[in-house]
């Protein structure tokens, strides 16, 4: 019999580890032989821990699962949740980028292999670099980090440059409120991200690779520099990938919790060893990224999403979605939601078939009052919105962003002017202080809503002001996007920001 | 290395520093791997850290302390003998961030970033910690705890001595 029990940092964070040791301890004490597999999670956040049982006929799930319910687990007599694949929030999902996630030993290159792994990578190897970079320019993929920039045309740019070293940097800061994709991949199926920048390392001949990890994830820094270790014993990195004579090596590293470092040029210079300040652009760090070189950077799902882009083929991930957003997009819905996690899907989900039908609404069980969709620097929604279909163009007509795919759910007893200083002074603390409008704009921004918070209704104009300002002066998207959930909700929400003066004033 | 396991080791020796600057000189950018490892042996960046530093990479010393001060991570002093941090970001205030954050302060009795006075304990906030599905997030000594309610908050007091 085979238990398992995922050691995802959520499913921890929710009891997970003392479920497994009571899962050990009672089969020893009636003598039963099991094996207990730490798979990662299946992102089905609101049923973790969630254990499953295989005796032989398919795994059957259970959820969630606290240390007391193990006896009845182990008799067979706990009530279940059926298979996993038949749980109406998996069954509805198009698990491309996540295949594995939850399904195998996250540490295990066998169980890696045995479900597709290296697949592609084995492809990509009898390709050229041009034949690679083609076939991701093919599929459509566009970055999962924020920007949506076409990852085939940024990994052309880095093909073409000639230099002696060129480098794929993984950005793994993953910073924004809502968003906890990376995270669960590197720390469920972390040979996708690797099996990923081996194949960008040889569609634009580079030889190096590094993951800058957010110290935040301390499993998944743990995981993720196991499973380098693992494939360079295994010949998938080093001078010799897979015996073909073709070189890629990578490392792990860690940031020092500051969220620009986030911001790609930022994240150069902290790799460096620098304070991490945004760069100006040009040059591209596809021409001079890492120490002066050609350097791709790419978010941890956008590479993850390349080894099935080549077991599959281009065609077939650019089979799903709508319009030019091609493949899937790895949904994280969280904070006041019933049934939070991870959901991969097409392009194309509308927001409200997602938030009330998916997600279920709001744990609270009061209705949806904003949605916050794509990080801290994103737009709160309000209801009328939910027909806003999930794309990089709908959404931007919408007046929202998808960035990196968070969604955030809040009940009506949200405070949407809180929310909106709390986007201004959370720029405040991470502004990197290249410039005026980020560094002393939010701290103006903070003193602005304070004063409308005490009834003064003059003071909106200066917000909606010194948002053009940031929104215009402003070098990165970190002062330049801050006026989205600012905007948006004193737009959308203009009630939450018509106080009264206090008698005090 | 996270850097969030706080210590109270003695003073570190100008060898105990330059042990952990030469295991990682020959690495591509070796300054935050550095701090990392001083600060995961010491709990601190040591003042006396930064000049060995700085002959090490061929920078200032004012250029070593300003990448330091930059980080949110990195301590010019040791913390408590536990870390706490707690969630303040979005999806963890949609399910009460805000008011557990400030249960914990008024049970401490202490301010952001502050320390009890018996040094049990220093509060952090910080912004997401990829538990956003369950909510209110913390993390003690690098162990995240979610979906924080009256009960698990017990437990984690108590495991500061609270
Ligand atoms: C303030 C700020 C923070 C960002 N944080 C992240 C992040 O945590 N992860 C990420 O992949 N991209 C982040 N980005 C976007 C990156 O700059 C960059 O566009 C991305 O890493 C490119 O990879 P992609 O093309 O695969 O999306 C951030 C951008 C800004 C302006
Ligand atoms: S907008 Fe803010 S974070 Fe971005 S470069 Fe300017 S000061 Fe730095
Ligand atoms: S917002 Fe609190 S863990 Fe992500």
């Amino acid at each position: 019999m085979k238990v398992y029990v995922p050691m995802d940092s959520a499913a921890k964070a929710l009891g997970a580890d003392a479920v497994a040791e009571a899962v050990v301890a009672e089969a020893a004490r009636r003598g039963m032989t099991l094996e207990v597999i730490r798979n990662g999670t299946r992102g089905m956040i609101w049923l973790e821990p969630l254990v499953e049982v295989d005796t032989g006929a398919g795994r059957q799930a259970y959820g969630p699962v606290a240390p007391g319910d193990v006896p009845a687990l182990l008799d067979g007599t706990l009530p279940g949740l059926g298979r996993v694949e038949d749980i109406a929030f998996f069954a509805r999902q198009t698990r491309l980028t996540f295949a594995r996630c939850g399904v195998t030993d996250p540490l295990s290159l066998d169980d890696y292999a045995a479900h597709g792994g290296l697949a592609g990578l084995r492809r990509a190897l009898g390709m050229t670099g041009a034949q690679i970079v083609a076939e991701v320019t093919d599929s459509g993929l566009r970055g999962r980090g924020g920007a949506g920039f076409p990852t085939g045309i940024k990994w052309n740019t880095v093909l073409g440059a000639v230099a002696d070293q060129k480098y794929i940097v993984c950005n793994a800061d993953e910073g924004d409120s809502g968003t906890f994709a990376d995270r669960m991949l590197m720390e469920g199926d972390p040979f996708t991200l690797i099996e990923g920048m081996v194949i960008a390392g040889l569609g634009v001949g580079a030889s190096r690779g590094y993951v800058y990890l957010r110290s935040e994830y301390p499993d998944a820094i743990s995981v993720m520099n196991a499973a380098v270790q693992i494939a360079r014993g295994a010949g998938v990195l080093g001078p010799d990938v897979l015996g073909s004579g073709r070189a890629f090596d990578m490392e792990i590293r860690v940031g020092a919790g500051a969220y620009v470092c986030g911001e790609e040029t930022a994240l150069l210079n902290s790799l460096e060893g620098k304070r991490g300040v945004v760069r100006a652009k040009p040059p591209l760090p596809a021409l001079e990224g890492f120490l002066g070189k050609p350097t791709v950077v790419n978010n941890v799902i956008s590479l993850a999403t390349v080894p099935v882009i080549f077991e599959k083929g281009a065609a077939f991930y650019a089979g799903f979605g709508l319009g030019r957003s091609r493949g899937t997009v790895t949904l994280q819905i969280a904070g006041n939601v019933a049934r939070g996690g991870l959901f991969e899907t097409a392009f194309g989900m509308s927001l409200g078939e997602l938030v009330l039908d998916v997600a279920g609404g709001t744990a609270s069980g009061r209705a949806v009052k904003a949605v916050q969709v794509g990080g801290p620097l994103g737009a709160y929604m309000p209801p009328a919105t939910f027909d806003t279909a999930l794309g990089y163009e709908d959404l931007d007509a919408a007046g929202g962003l998808i960035g990196h795919a968070g969604v955030v759910v809040f009940d009506d007893t949200a405070d949407m002017l809180g929310l909106a200083r709390f986007a201004m002074e959370f720029c405040a603390v991470e502004s990197c202080g290249k410039c005026t409008p980020c560094r002393i704009g939010a701290v103006r921004g903070v003193e602005t809503i304070d004063r409308i918070a005490r009834g003064d209704a003059e003071a909106i104009s200066l917000l909606t002001d010194l948002c053009e300002t940031m929104k215009d002066g402003s070098l990165c998207a970190l002062g330049g996007f801050t006026p989205y959930p600012v905007m948006s909700a004193l737009t959308h929400f203009p009630k939450d920001f018509a106080r009264r003066k206090e008698a005090a004033e | 290395m996270p850097a969030d396991q706080p210590a109270d080791q003695p003073a570190p020796t100008q060898a105990e520093i330059s042990a952990l600057i030469d295991g990682n000189l020959h690495l591509e950018g070796p300054m935050l791997p550095i701090l990392h490892a001083v600060q995961a042996a010491f709990g601190h960046i040591p003042a006396a850290a930064l000049g060995l530093i700085a002959t090490a990479l061929n920078l200032t010393r004012a250029e070593v302390h300003g990448v330091v001060s930059f980080y949110h991570d990195f301590r010019e002093a040791p913390a408590g003998r536990h870390v706490l941090k707690l969630c303040r970001a979005e999806a963890c205030q949609a399910v009460g961030a805000n008011a557990l954050a400030q249960d914990v302060l008024a049970r401490l009795g202490v301010d952001w970033h502050g320390t009890t006075v018996d040094g049990a304990v220093t509060v952090e906030p910080v912004y997401c910690l990829g538990l956003c599905a369950c909510g209110p997030a913390l993390s003690l000594d690098g162990r995240a705890v979610g979906r924080v309610d009256a009960a698990r908050l017990q437990d984690v007091l108590r495991g500061v001595g609270v």
